[in-house]
């Protein structure tokens, strides 16, 4: 093996005085690494995860339930359907929170793939934007359509 | 009967090697002074199959290749030096046996993942004791000195049992898909650590550890994907350990 090095035609020939670089996870830490936060946000994304979630699959399977399999199934559903469910304000308020809690959920377990997965620190700035930006663009139009949604346009 | 006895013994006498099997380790090796590729070298010994991984690699250094670098120190399980990663798995090399290897495959052994690679099985951990070193591994007390020990119920004792037995050997660590990853997380061993001496009812500094683990970088950065408990040599319950101090965080906070 020692012999290859040379027919190799490397450009750099690795010996005891020019040893080949080692491959630095990014774990030093520099000036440049972020200080200590010293904020509960992580603990509060954390919790809320667990409490979301929890109200998610009450929400989410009720909601699968009365769209797609009770009273007829998915031919059931129109807008009549729609304009009919929103008239209640208990649909309303269930909608909504569905809406908010499971985008808010969704965006804060993409940010932390974001943050395991991305290698550098402009790859993580532009994907998070991105991600915030469609989370709060989600938000507000669904809560905007719930809200100011009329029947009896044609 | 008795010649029969006779040439048993002597049958045994003349294969004295019987009990040895081929092996064969797949090594990978690295050597900055030769090349920046790693690459896998194939080793084939004659062992006996109730050896450890540890005797084996020390064969291959005493009698085959002397340039083969790894830690150990022990060779018991105690010091911790030679975690490495064999057949995909972190564990002790002094701690596995060949024979539950399956040695009819060929055994790869290779250096723990997250850190940087030095040469051959030997990483730099410097990174993962800079960790611990963060988690003030250390009793903090208040007011004089006792002139006794300082006195502990077995209740109180048993409560943070399971953590005082880390070794340091950084499988766990190194097993973690997170640490892999990216950046500051402080892993499991810097926890584990952290959690003897925050349940331990003589401390007083449980608070201030707490917070440091509070950090973004800190126990919320856990997956619970449990590669730190099936790695842990010494059978800590990590993981369980890791959702304590988030449990203590929690209900400190509400």
């Amino acid at each position: 093996m020692a012999t290859d090095i040379e027919t190799t035609g490397s450009s750099a020939p690795y010996g005891p005085d020019n040893p080949a670089p080692v491959i630095e996870p990014p774990r030093a830490r520099t000036s440049r690494t972020p200080k200590t936060t010293r904020t509960n946000f992580e603990l509060y994304g954390w919790l809320f995860m667990r409490l979301s979630g929890i109200v998610l699959v009450v929400l989410v399977i009720g909601h699968l339930l009365i769209q797609l399999v009770l009273d007829g199934g998915v031919s059931k559903i129109g807008f009549a359907f729609v304009a009919g469910r929103w008239a209640s304000p208990f649909w309303q308020t269930w909608d909504l929170i569905m809406l908010w809690l499971g985008m808010l959920h969704g965006a804060n377990g993409l940010r932390t793939i974001i943050n395991d997965y991305a290698e550098r620190d402009s790859t993580r700035l532009w994907l998070k934007a991105l991600l915030y930006t469609a989370t709060v663009f989600t938000i507000l139009l669904g809560t905007l359509v719930i809200f100011t949604f009329d029947p009896n346009i044609r | 009967m008795s010649s029969a006895v006779m040439d048993k013994a002597e049958a045994e006498a003349k294969q004295p090697a019987s009990h040895l099997i081929t092996a064969t380790f797949r090594i990978r090796r690295f050597n900055p002074e030769v090349s920046e590729e790693a690459s896998w070298e194939d080793f084939q010994l004659e062992i006996d199959p109730k050896e450890r991984v540890l005797d084996a690699l020390h064969q291959i250094k005493w009698e085959i290749d002397g340039t083969l670098t790894f830690r150990r120190s022990c060779a018991h399980g105690i010091c911790g030096s030679d975690a490495m990663r064999i057949n995909g798995r972190n564990r002790l090399a002094c701690k596995t046996l060949i024979k539950d290897l399956n040695p009819d495959q060929p055994i790869t052994v290779e250096a723990i993942k997250g850190l940087t690679l030095l040469k051959d099985l030997v990483v730099d951990m410097e990174p993962f004791f800079q960790a611990y070193r963060d988690v003030m591994p250390f009793l903090v007390t208040s007011g004089n000195e006792p002139t006794r020990e300082r006195l502990q119920s077995a209740e109180d004792r048993e409560r943070f049992d399971d953590t005082t037995k880390c070794i340091l050997c950084a499988a766990c660590t190194s097993s973690c898909p997170v640490f892999w990853n990216d950046g500051q997380y402080f892993g499991p061993a810097a926890i584990v650590n952290a959690h003897r001496f925050i349940f331990d009812s003589r401390d007083e500094a449980g608070e201030q550890r707490l917070e440091i683990l509070n950090d973004k970088d800190g126990v919320w950065r856990c997956r619970t994907v449990f590669n730190c408990t099936e790695a842990c040599p010494r059978g800590i319950e990590v993981t369980k350990a890791i959702q304590e101090v988030k449990r203590a965080l929690i209900t400190r906070r509400f």
